[in-house]
């Protein structure tokens, strides 16, 4: 039970003074993701049924290695803001949300930072 | 996880039937939510046949016909009759809407009126508000300056600073719009919603307000403001026809523009 004031339970502990960012960020980075998901599919497109040594030269060029690490930050970050937004809004339990939330950033770094490395070692011919 | 069903002891179950319109030829049936917290019996959906002759147009006419003809236990709130007090929000035929300004002719069939959804329910069509009146208290509904008053002089505002109001003042806070809004639904003990959210709006957009970045401080929060997905439930909804998406989304706006 509590007496608390319905006042007091709304003014609880005060607005976070965030949120801007991450709405602000979301944002951009669907902006992004319009012409990068375009290149992306037409690049599939395109290196679908070539050989090994094409796609692996494909990618070394400069252009195709930035665009492609750019399409992996932009899609991670963005998956990442967005199904917090989800884990946030459903989850009610306090500690399964912030699991949640730890894997869910976890796993965006996980996956990001591989696809990125594998550019990565592409281009710099490791 | 947030709750899709209801629990046991609130399913709704079929109650009496009232059968008021004998030998009528211009009838109507509402099935109405019934609940009375002292009887621990589930909520019930009674129906009322009536003679629409009998009774006025608006759907609110046909309640108080139910109360005052048939059944007098049937509890609701009401007062102006003419959409300004926002006491009669509640859910007619799926939609929040004033029943005193919808038209029974709107309607095809049976009516089915419910209370505001997602509210506790203090008895039938009445909802529990306290914290939707608490979440607008929180919002300082006032003018806040720092300037002192003209001593001889109101504060004065400029045509196209008052234009700014329009679409805002006229909301009557009867909560149609923040019970239709899902997000509401599953987080309203820490989003405000889009009524207290809209009526915020009014005051941060208000010339004559000196407090603005207060504002803007106080609704910086990924709860209080950013809970609004632009799911857009409660423009459908408004029965004043207002849009509080849009003030909403005038909000997340200033928000970026005082960082960038």
């Amino acid at each position: 039970m509590s007496l608390q004031s319905p006042l007091g339970r709304v003014r609880g502990l005060g607005s976070a003074k965030e949120g801007v960012h991450h709405w602000w960020s979301q944002r951009l980075t669907a902006l992004a993701l319009v012409p990068l998901s375009l290149w992306f599919i037409y690049s599939l497109v395109v290196v679908t049924g070539a050989d090994y040594a094409t796609v692996v030269a494909w990618l070394a060029n400069p252009l195709q290695a930035v665009l492609m690490l750019l399409f992996i930050i932009s899609l991670y970050y963005h998956a990442a803001l967005g199904v917090q937004v989800v884990i946030e809004d459903y989850i009610e339990s306090e500690w399964q949300k912030i699991a949640c939330l730890i894997l869910i950033k976890f796993l965006a770094l996980l996956a990001g930072l591989s696809a990125a490395i594998a550019v990565l070692k592409v281009y710099l011919g490791l | 996880m947030a709750e899709f069903t209801l629990p046991k002891n609130s399913k709704v179950k079929l109650g009496k039937t009232f059968a008021h319109a004998e030998g009528a030829t211009n009838k109507k049936t509402f099935r109405v939510y019934r609940w009375e917290p002292d009887s621990g019996e589930n909520p019930r959906l009674d129906s009322y046949e009536i003679n629409l002759d009998n009774c006025g147009p608006m759907v609110l006419d046909a309640i108080i016909y139910i109360k005052n003809e048939i059944d007098s236990t049937l509890t609701f709130r009401r007062s102006c009759r003419e959409g300004i007090c926002g006491s009669c929000a509640m859910n007619i035929g799926g939609t929040n809407t004033l029943a005193c300004t919808k038209a029974i002719d709107e309607f095809d069939g049976e009516v089915a009126i419910y209370p505001l959804p997602h509210m506790p329910v203090i008895k039938d069509l009445v909802p529990d508000l306290t914290h939707f009146y608490a979440q607008y208290a929180s919002i300082k509904p006032w003018m806040q300056t720092q300037s002192a008053l003209p001593p001889d002089a109101e504060r004065l505002q400029s045509k196209e600073e008052r234009e700014k109001l329009d679409g805002l003042y006229e909301c009557i806070l009867c909560a149609c719009c923040s019970t239709s809004c899902p997000s509401y639904w599953w987080n309203s003990d820490r989003y405000l919603g889009p009524a207290i959210l809209l009526q915020a709006y009014r005051w941060i957009i208000d010339s004559r307000d000196e407090y603005t970045g207060e504002r803007l401080d106080d609704l910086e929060d990924p709860f209080r403001l950013y809970r609004c997905h632009t799911i857009m439930n409660c423009t459908n909804t408004c029965p004043k026809g207002l849009n509080p998406a849009k003030a909403i989304a005038e909000i997340k706006k200033l928000m970026v523009s005082r960082t960038v």
